[in-house]
């Protein structure tokens, strides 16, 4: 294939994959009229910022609600996750213990069982919890991902011992060292796991739409997902909504690409 | 790869191998210590995944309606009812239907994406960034923005707008399982997703070829092109390949969002999950069938993922990356 001739195959392609995006902020900044005319409108004739504000003062979906659920709930979850995951891969890759490996065994089998296929029992659970309807029931029961604290264990296993022994010979011990040493040393890694985990976290829809009984605790997927069923159809703003749930992730994508791709390089694995 | 102990740098002279140290530090026993780490993730992980896990066998063996503290049991009723339940083999059918289709088309787009990217020269990153940026695309967003917009069965949607201009009539894509048009919607909406995440993966593995081979071939006066292609770049991405085909199994097994917003309430084309969701949590929330399904589920699951195991090498002894 020449140059010229790749870089033709690549455009049509890249076309192909924007005509999505394209669409999306056509019928966000339309009125519906010009989205459901009768003749294909490439743009919209006057660009209409009003729509932005209008997700947020609807009264049928509560939208800034979810969106603050969202916030909330993707960033707790990120932090929660990698608090107990690092700290479980850490004691499971370096601290010398008899039963260590059973342990971590019984890690791994859970990897066999994706929390997908256990909503049934998770939300039983939860529910007699009395977690339904609340951040808790949002955050909590997905914190301890098995996988993560494999990935962390892999990790840790290949942390340099050097700079753990030179604090430890300053009479640190385990925690100390852990949290001086070890994490400073690590925040690519925690940061490549971090930017993975909150997009998994702000894109699930399976758990928050049955946890989310309430529309009060409904996360942005699930208030996105309300809309295909509501009587009326208003495509406008149903378009910057969803063009709204997804900023923050391109905010992620912008600033935070090189942990994003260095993360997928590392786990290969989306939730 | 050897099975060796030593981890990280092996030290020059045997006499510096550190042993045992003395226990020291204000927190005594390195027992302690392990605890002090794993404890709070192992609690979870009984309470969250196990203790669901054990629930779910437990109420797979009773009539278990409305509540979750039955107390009739019914042995393997349940499963019998699941599996001669046409709704629940045929979700089984349909996501064999689905991964027959997506597992291949995804790997096939994501490779080839790859391979075109690798070979640009300039404006690498702009191409590499359009294809990834669907990853940030919810699955919910992505699916309105397909059944709402793309698909849409009147004349406003872009596919049949565009038909229209060759003159062809309106189809309704997602309202009617025959023809099964919205196979084509749920498709392309996954395609679009995915294909961009394991173009990374992929690229990755295409830069980890050493240079040499190629060079060699060129040598041995193998074309470049299809045989190359054939012959040192397909070879070298047998790991990568395998692994991608197998997290590409395992997420089209857990098919849920797509299909529960692209084909809301209809009764056809519904995958596992969406068929078990609406056994436990819907008009009967049937807890004893649901939980049955799940356990039918994983048990199909730990097959794969045991496949899976064994490829990317979980407990074959510590070796450092």
């Amino acid at each position: 294939m020449s140059s010229t001739g790749l870089y033709v195959a690549i455009s049509v392609a890249a076309c192909f994959f924007l005509v999505p995006f394209y669409l999306l902020i056509r019928n966000a900044l339309s009125t519906d009229p010009e989205i459901t005319g009768e003749n294909w409108k490439f743009f919209p004739t006057h660009i209409q910022w009003g729509n932005i504000t209008e997700p947020f003062a609807d009264t049928t979906v509560d939208f800034g609600q979810s969106m603050v659920n969202s916030l909330v709930v993707g960033v707790l979850h990120t932090v929660g996750t990698l608090f107990v995951c690092s700290l479980a891969g850490y004691g499971l890759a370096r601290i010398p213990y008899r039963h260590a490996n059973k342990i971590f065994y019984a890690v791994l089998v859970t990897l066999m069982v994706p929390a997908a296929v256990t909503f049934v029992p998770s939300f039983v659970l939860v529910s007699s919890l009395g977690w339904v309807d609340s951040y808790r029931g949002l955050i909590i029961p997905g914190l301890f991902s098995g996988f993560t604290c494999f990935l962390f264990r892999q990790y840790f296993l290949g942390f340099p011992k050097e700079l753990e022994e030179a604090a430890r010979v300053d009479g640190l011990g385990y925690w100390g060292a852990y949290w001086r040493v070890v994490v400073p040393n690590s925040l690519n890694f925690f940061a490549a796991i971090a930017t993975i985990t909150f997009i998994n976290g702000w894109n699930s829809f399976l758990w928050p739409l049955v946890i989310g009984q309430d529309p009060s605790a409904w996360t942005v997927q699930v208030a996105l997902s309300s809309y295909t069923t509501n009587q009326t159809v208003n495509y406008h703003l149903i378009f910057m909504a969803t063009a709204i749930s997804i900023l923050p992730l391109l905010f992620v994508f912008l600033f935070l690409q090189r942990w994003l791709v260095q993360g997928i390089a590392q786990t290969g694995i989306k939730g | 790869m050897s099975t060796t102990t030593t981890r990280g740098l092996a030290s020059p002279a045997p006499a510096k191998v550190t042993k045992t140290r003395p226990r020291r530090g204000p927190r005594g026993t390195r027992t302690f210590n392990f605890w002090l780490f794993t404890s709070p993730f192992l609690i979870g992980l009984i309470v969250f995944v196990y203790i669901p896990i054990g629930w779910s066998v437990y109420l797979s063996f009773f009539e278990a309606r409305f509540t979750v503290t039955p107390s009739d049991f019914v042995g393997l009723d349940n499963y019998r009812q699941m599996l001669t339940d046409s709704n629940f083999t045929g979700s089984l059918g349909t996501f064999t239907a689905f991964a027959a289709f997506i597992v291949p088309t995804t790997w096939a787009v994501s490779l080839g994406l790859a391979l075109l990217v690798n070979r640009l020269r300039f404006m690498r990153a702009f191409y590499r960034s359009v294809f990834f940026l669907p990853t940030a695309c919810s699955y919910v967003a992505a699916s309105l923005i397909w059944k709402m917009s793309i698909f849409n069965g009147v004349r406003f949607g872009l596919a049949n707008t565009v038909i229209g201009w060759f003159g062809v009539d309106n189809v309704a894509w997602l309202a009617n399982p025959d023809p099964p048009w919205y196979w084509l919607v749920i498709l392309t909406a996954r395609l679009w997703l995915q294909s961009g995440f394991y173009m990374i993966l992929f690229l990755a593995a295409l830069q980890n070829i050493p240079r040499e081979l190629y060079e060699a071939a060129a040598i041995d006066g193998a074309k470049p092109g299809w045989q190359t292609f054939r012959h040192i770049t397909l070879p070298q991405l047998r790991a990568t390949s395998t692994a991608v085909i197998l997290l590409l199994l395992v997420a089209a097994y857990q098919a849920f969002d797509e299909f529960f917003n692209l084909l809301s309430k209809t009764t056809w084309g519904r995958p596992p999950l969406v068929e078990l969701y609406y056994t436990a949590l819907g008009q009967n929330q049937n807890y004893g069938a649901g939980s049955a399904g799940a356990v039918i589920l994983t048990l199909l699951i730990c097959v794969v993922t045991l496949f899976q195991g064994r490829i990317m090498g979980f407990g074959r002894g510590d070796q450092s990356q």
